[in-house]
């Protein structure tokens, strides 16, 4: 049997010459479908959760605001870009998100609240209360699709 | 001149520099969709102006005091599954004349008529027509935030099934799929005076009081 060669054993490498394309494509995949994050969130937010809930539309013109805790202690904190801030600067920052934007632009801006289900109606009110009186009107609250008796402890 | 050969380029490292990218990406984005519920904040008014004056059956008062305990009209505590049955059964009462409304074709002022679309008790003791029922929310600053949004959300929840069931049974369609398909087809005429005339039968009127000390 000497014209036949033994074969190899061991089974032969598989190749990965594909590799490349999976990951490429799931980098497409996460490149397409999720957006940057743009600000580092200084205060612990949980949603709450309601069914009546209607998606935000055009991101671009939505500012947010945080509204929880600094470390889960102490009072709410309100969060405005990337810095803890006072009730009294919503209007600044109302005003800065308005000069980034054109002029036809304005009436449609909208300011998503996206506060910490335990945080207090108080501080909520104190923020509307502001963007009433720089007439920002249009709000969202953030929540999360889902049960709202789970809201109540 | 002599064919040289060219060497293949090593695609090996190929799929660690995509790996990075894919792990850079992973790392700085996010994949939240943003949902909420969206309200319009009313306008300042001026304080030399008396805001008008309602009847006391056409206002349904929501309190939610700071045990997260919620009270209506007053005198009712009830939990808040019950809140959307017991806010549709106000809303759609229709126990008189509403106010009086532009017609949409002619935009003539129409009389004060019944409300012919109300499926509702017709108490006299409660509100007269959906155009005139008023829901108040009063909240304490130390309610939880939770509560007020699951309040909030039955409120809106409230007059969401009653305009769904009122275009089911005018449109077949109900009124969150007519809003969808408006979205999709902007400038369909038809399509936007079905959702505006549901939108005049039942107004959201929700009203927000100052929050209690």
């Amino acid at each position: 049997m000497s014209k036949f060669k033994k074969k190899k054993k061991g089974l032969p490498a598989i190749s990965t010459a594909s590799l490349p394309d999976i990951v490429f494509m799931l980098l497409f995949f996460f490149m397409v479908s999720t957006t940057m994050r743009e600000t580092d969130l200084k205060v612990k937010v949980t949603l709450p959760f309601a069914t009546e809930v209607k998606k935000l539309e055009r991101k671009s013109l939505v500012s947010y605001i945080y509204v929880g805790k600094m470390n889960g202690v102490g009072g709410d904190k309100i969060q405005l870009n990337d810095r803890i801030s006072d009730v009294k600067n919503v209007k600044y920052f109302i005003f800065a998100e308005r000069e980034s934007h054109s002029e036809d632009e304005i009436p449609l801006l909208t300011t998503s609240i996206k506060a910490d289900i335990n945080s207090n109606v108080g501080t909520i009110t104190d923020i509307k209360e502001e963007l009433r009186n720089v007439n920002a009107l249009k709000i969202n609250y953030s929540t999360r699709k889902g049960d709202i008796t789970k809201n109540i402890k | 001149m002599a064919k040289r050969d060219v060497p293949e380029i090593n695609a090996g490292s190929m799929a660690d520099i995509a790996f990075l990218l894919l792990i850079f990406f992973l790392v700085t984005t996010t994949m939240n969709v943003d949902t909420g519920i969206s309200r319009k904040l009313p306008e300042k008014q001026d304080p030399n102006i008396k805001p008008p004056k309602l009847k006391e059956k056409n206002v349904f008062v929501v309190t939610v005091n700071r045990n997260n305990e919620i009270l209506v009209e007053g005198e009712k505590f009830i939990q808040v599954d019950q809140l959307r049955e017991e806010a549709k059964k106000f809303i759609d009462n229709g126990g008189g004349l509403g106010n009086p409304i532009k017609d949409p074709r002619t935009g003539e002022m129409l009389p004060a008529a019944e409300c012919t679309w109300c499926e509702g008790a017709k108490d006299p003791a409660s509100s007269d027509h959906p155009n005139k029922a008023v829901i108040s929310l009063e909240s304490n600053r130390g309610t939880s935030y939770g509560t007020y949004i699951a309040v909030q959300n039955e409120l809106v929840g409230a007059y969401t099934d009653l305009r769904n069931r009122l275009a089911n049974k005018l449109y077949g369609k109900s009124y969150d799929q007519l809003v969808k398909d408006l979205n999709n087809d902007p400038n369909n005429e038809s399509l936007k005076a079905k959702v505006k005339d549901i939108k005049t039968k039942y107004p959201q009127i929700i009203s927000e009081a100052e929050p209690l000390k």
